[in-house]
């Protein structure tokens, strides 16, 4: 009599998706699946729309990353209206490094929050844990001071956004061609020297570091955890500049294989080209796969450790980061690495190489200067853009069509977390087989194992807001072949 | 001719005939509105300045002051009623300050702010009149128009003097025109005053779009009370 675990809702992620595993009689894992159970919408309903509300209306489905979002369809736009990379056009420098200080911002407050506040309790206690331990509450509890730094490491990048965006969330920057403002001395300085209750960009170098520390910590204890947790095969995609080096705002598509060939590499305008689109009934999330490779070899893997595995050098300009990159690149044997917790090594990367690529944008002069857009004639309209960034979760595309009243008559957005659908499966299936198969009982460790994997990819389900860690009910159910409950747990 | 009349138990001195919604924020009194431009006829549409003046609701911007009048402005009745009027605005159109773009420049959202409005006590209609893009410079977001009728009365071709703007339908199927023949005959500085004297984000420009960060837009910089009660507006 087979039985089907189901893990609904799945934590400590953006958004709502369950997880069934189908177990045969002898409880050996037939299948895993991560389901996305909710429906937004936003690709219709901004139909109709003026095209330049579009960056405004359509960030909106984030609460995490609605920079990126609103970037990404600033990019869409400026290809609109004539003046963008799809038409050759080099955006101002100004309006470009005023919409990359932005981003890294963004970048670095998001992967603080998934790092610390939903991925660190694992670390820090494990697996195994309590789950009224295993949370930001815990933390607080077990390392206060710790917590502190965390909370204003965070707040450091949440004033940037403001700076940026006008608002600490939802804002506004980026126009069609540019943006609406520049950064002036006594804004920068404020982020540099420190403010009332703002970190100065030493101590926040400082507290960036510690990321790193936490994890390497972590692996030095659970070494062989670490390294063979959801091992698992997937191309490794991200934009790059022309050095081949991760460029989280523009550049061109990379997709690499395991040993770190270039197997794909192309203008993000022509993604459709290489990329289709598989549906599941049992899932409202795509699965994006290359069409040359298939769905089985042509799946990728997007965000920190795509990102991280595709780039050989951050560059003297952030030495510190380059130095953890270095030392990731040695520990992998300079392959690419599959291990799912990878993922949070790379992310603690990231945290420095965004704080250092801040402090240099910070004190380039071009942000204070006054050329802050480009305005075309109406000859030069398009009507038709796609716009890539980096999202902190990987790659994110928009592309938007408009007639020629300026109506928004299409709308495609194929964001990081469904680039990450198969080798999120995979991980889910990985784990199941690691730490289910075979068992008789379901413990609390065992469901957590399949959250974890999960996490580490900080999925955006809904592209949507957090959910609060510990308060959203855990319900698991084995359930016979006839549709039988046999065994359940709640949490 | 002084006469003096009382706002809440504050006795004024004015001029017979003055407008009572203008002695009010002369004297430091705010009372909210959003069909009333100072220094242009009275409309009297959008009845968001109602008071009670001698015991009866009425609104302030039709009242020319008369001597011995009492009138109630601050009190929990009148306020609950000022809202009640905005909220039935925000039910009635559909109005997405999140996106936009009149957003820090809205004077419905600055009286929402003002009169402490936090949700409508009346269902979302949800209303659908089209939008369209209307004339060259001119972009029509039909469900937000609240027919306050500035537009209607005080936007003209500046050859003719023909109205631009007009309502058509009654009650439920009412909607804002616009003349595309002599709207498309504006120049850009009458398209920034049509969308100016807008007071939603009915009437767009489509040359503006959000070109102004947040934090430096006209209600950030300096709230709609304050320009009431300087007589900016």
């Amino acid at each position: 009599m087979g039985k089907k675990l189901v893990i609904d809702p799945v934590t400590r992620v953006e958004g709502h998706g369950k997880v069934t595993v189908q177990l045969d009689d002898e409880n050996n894992i037939i299948g895993a699946r991560l389901h996305v159970v909710e429906f937004r919408g936003f690709e219709k309903f901004v139909q109709g729309h003026p095209y330049w509300e579009a960056p405004m209306f359509l960030q909106r489905i984030c609460g995490i990353c609605f920079v990126s979002h609103h970037l990404c369809g600033a990019k869409v736009l400026d290809d609109m209206i004539g003046v963008g990379y799809a038409q050759g056009v080099e955006m101002l420098p100004t309006p470009e490094k005023v919409r990359r200080l932005g981003h890294y911002f963004q970048q670095l407050q998001s992967h603080v929050t998934a790092y610390y506040y939903l991925i660190a309790p694992e670390m820090i206690f494990g697996m195994d844990a309590a789950p009224e331990k295993r949370n930001i509450l815990g933390l607080i509890e077990e390392n206060p001071e710790m917590v502190k730094r965390v909370v204003a490491l965070r707040k450091w990048g949440q004033e940037g956004i403001k700076l940026v965006m006008g608002k600490k969330m939802h804002g506004i920057a980026s126009v069609p061609g540019g943006v609406n403002h520049n950064v002036t001395q006594e804004q920068i300085d404020r982020f540099l020297d420190g403010d009332d209750g703002l970190l100065d960009i030493d101590t926040v170098i400082k507290y960036a570091s510690e990321a790193l520390d936490v994890f390497y910590k972590f692996h030095e204890e659970n070494r062989e955890q670490v390294d063979r947790f959801a091992d698992v095969p997937a191309l490794n995609m991200c934009l790059v500049d022309a050095e081949g080096n991760v460029d989280y705002y523009h550049g061109k598509m990379r997709i690499t294989d395991e040993d770190k060939n270039i197997i794909e590499e192309f203008d993000y305008h022509d993604y459709m080209d290489y990329f289709a689109e598989a549906t599941e009934e049992w899932s409202y999330m795509k699965f994006p796969y290359l069409k040359k490779y298939g769905r089985e070899k042509g799946s990728v893997r997007v965000g920190p450790l795509a990102r991280v595995n595709n780039t050989k050098a951050y560059g003297k300009a952030t030495p510190l980061a380059q130095i953890a990159l270095e030392r990731f690149h040695v520990y992998n044997n300079g392959k690419a690495s599959n291990k799912t917790l990878h993922t949070n090594w790379a992310r603690a990367i990231e945290i420095l190489h965004s704080v250092e690529l801040i402090k240099n944008l910070l004190g380039d002069p071009d942000l204070q200067k006054e050329e802050l857009k480009i305005t075309p004639t109406k000859e030069q309209w398009t009507g038709d853009g796609i716009g890539v960034v980096e999202a902190p979760r990987g790659t994110l595309l928009h592309h938007y069509r408009a007639n020629k009243n300026g109506e928004i008559t299409f709308c495609n957005l194929v964001v990081s977390t469904t680039q990450n659908n198969t080798v999120m499966n995979r991980t889910v299936l990985a784990v199941a087989q690691e730490y289910i198969g075979g068992q008789n009982e379901i413990t609390e460790g065992m469901m957590n194992a399949i959250e974890v994997g999960i996490r580490a990819y900080d999925p955006c389900l809904s592209c949507a807001t957090h959910a609060t860690a510990g308060t959203m009910p855990l319900d698991v159910q084995v359930i016979d072949s006839k549709g039988n409950l046999l065994d359940s747990k709640k949490r | 001719m002084s006469i003096t009349i009382t706002i809440d138990n504050k006795e004024i001195k004015t001029d017979i005939g003055a407008t009572l919604i203008d002695v009010a924020a002369d004297n430091g009194i705010f009372i909210p509105r959003l069909c009333y431009m100072r220094g242009k006829p009275c409309l009297g549409t959008c009845r968001v300045c109602s008071v009670k003046v001698n015991g009866w609701m009425a609104a302030s911007c039709t009242i020319p002051v008369q001597d011995g009048m009492i009138v109630e402005v601050d009190t929990s009745e009148v306020k609950d009623i000022q809202k009640a009027l905005v909220e039935t605005l925000f039910s009635e159109g559909t109005h997405n300050c999140p996106s936009c773009e009149k957003s820090g420049r809205c004077d419905l959202q600055a009286m929402g702010y003002e009169t402490d409005m936090m949700v409508s006590r009346f269902p979302y209609r949800f209303t659908e009149r089209n939008k369209e893009n209307a004339a060259n410079l001119i972009w029509l977001e039909r469900d937000r128009c609240i027919f306050c009728q500035r537009c209607v009365n005080f936007i003209q071709d500046e050859e003719t003097g023909q109205k631009i703007f007009s309502i058509s339908g009654r009650g439920p199927s009412s909607r804002i025109e616009i003349d595309k023949e002599l709207a498309d005959k504006m120049n850009k500085k009458q398209a920034r005053a049509a969308s100016d004297i807008c007071p939603v984000g009915c009437i767009i420009d489509k040359e503006r779009g959000y070109d102004h960060a947040m934090g430096v837009r006209k209600y950030d910089i300096t709230s709609i009370r304050e320009r009431i009660l300087k007589g900016e507006q």
